[in-house]
């Protein structure tokens, strides 16, 4: 079961991750993304990380439907009416990724992996917790730092005008810059 | 179902993004392709945490790492392409390639 389980999930991630550069539309090439993620999800509950697999879905559905309104922003192509070809150097990349598929798989084969040591934990979720707070605390307080500094990244880049571009660097002008005045006309 | 089969599955998805991250024009296209590379990447933590060292929990820790990286990759993507746009009408990554060479 688990093996059609296996070979299912991983031809879908690969089918939907590839229908990612052929589809038209760009909305239909996100949701494209999104089946590709799941199908990954699923190989890694089939892993028995239940926990993270469901993170992954839950995540990727919402990361998706936010692509999908930005992908809608920026849509050179609506509904994929018309056929879509934007690519640049696509022979190069070709065979850059196909090079590149290659040399991972002869490695893959070539490399004499390490036996498998110990056994998986009953618990596999409890088990990433206790590390997570114990162990891996560094991890986590990078990751949360970096999510943080992500936050007010993105918010200064997403800025169109701020309170530094109205009042001036040390924001003492006596009057904000705005292109259009408000007020009284005082 | 071995390790190498899983990894050539998380091969496979990385060439694929990389190849949608060399190609593509659209930005929104080519971060599409980055997601996709670290898509594999899950993939490969994953099996290696079940058949290399299963007992304790550090391929589950990078997954959460990766997964993380997905995120502020794509906020931060997001961000970069809305300001670039507001700044120069810009969407495309031909037209932003001031510091070609």
């Amino acid at each position: 079961m688990s093996v059609v389980l296996f070979w299912v999930f991983g031809i879908g991630a690969v089918v939907t991750g590839f229908l990612v550069f052929r589809l038209d539309s760009m909305a239909q090439v996100t949701f494209a993304l999104l089946a590709s993620f799941l199908f990954v999800a699923g190989e890694v509950v089939l892993l028995g990380l239940g926990y993270l697999g469901v993170v992954i879905i839950l995540m990727m559905v919402m990361e998706m439907v936010i692509m999908a309104v930005f992908m809608i922003m920026y849509m050179m192509n609506p509904a994929g009416l018309m056929p879509m070809a934007m690519y640049h150097n696509k022979r190069a990349s070709v065979l850059i990724s196909v090079g590149t598929f290659v040399a991972l798989a002869a490695g893959i084969f070539v490399v004499d992996w390490p036996a498998r040591s110990g056994r998986p934990p009953a618990d596999t979720t409890y088990a990433l917790g206790e590390s997570l707070m114990g162990p891996q605390m560094l991890t986590m307080m990078t990751l949360g730092f970096v999510l943080f500094a992500t936050i007010l990244a993105t918010v200064l880049l997403a800025t169109s005008r701020g309170r530094y571009d109205r009042l001036g660097d040390d924001l003492r002008a006596a009057r904000a810059d705005d292109p259009v005045h408000g007020g009284i006309g005082r | 179902m071995t390790l190498e089969l899983f990894l050539l599955l998380a091969a496979g998805l990385f060439a694929i993004g990389l190849y949608g991250a060399l190609s593509q024009q659209s930005v929104v296209m080519l971060m599409m392709g980055l997601e996709l590379m670290l898509n594999g990447v899950i993939v490969a933590a994953a099996a290696f945490w079940y058949y290399v060292a299963p007992a304790n929990a550090d391929g589950q820790v990078l997954i959460i790492v990766v997964i993380t990286a997905m995120a502020v990759e794509m906020a931060a993507g997001f961000a970069v392409v809305t300001a670039i746009f507001r700044a120069r009408d810009v969407d495309m990554t031909d037209m932003a390639a001031d510091l070609a060479g």
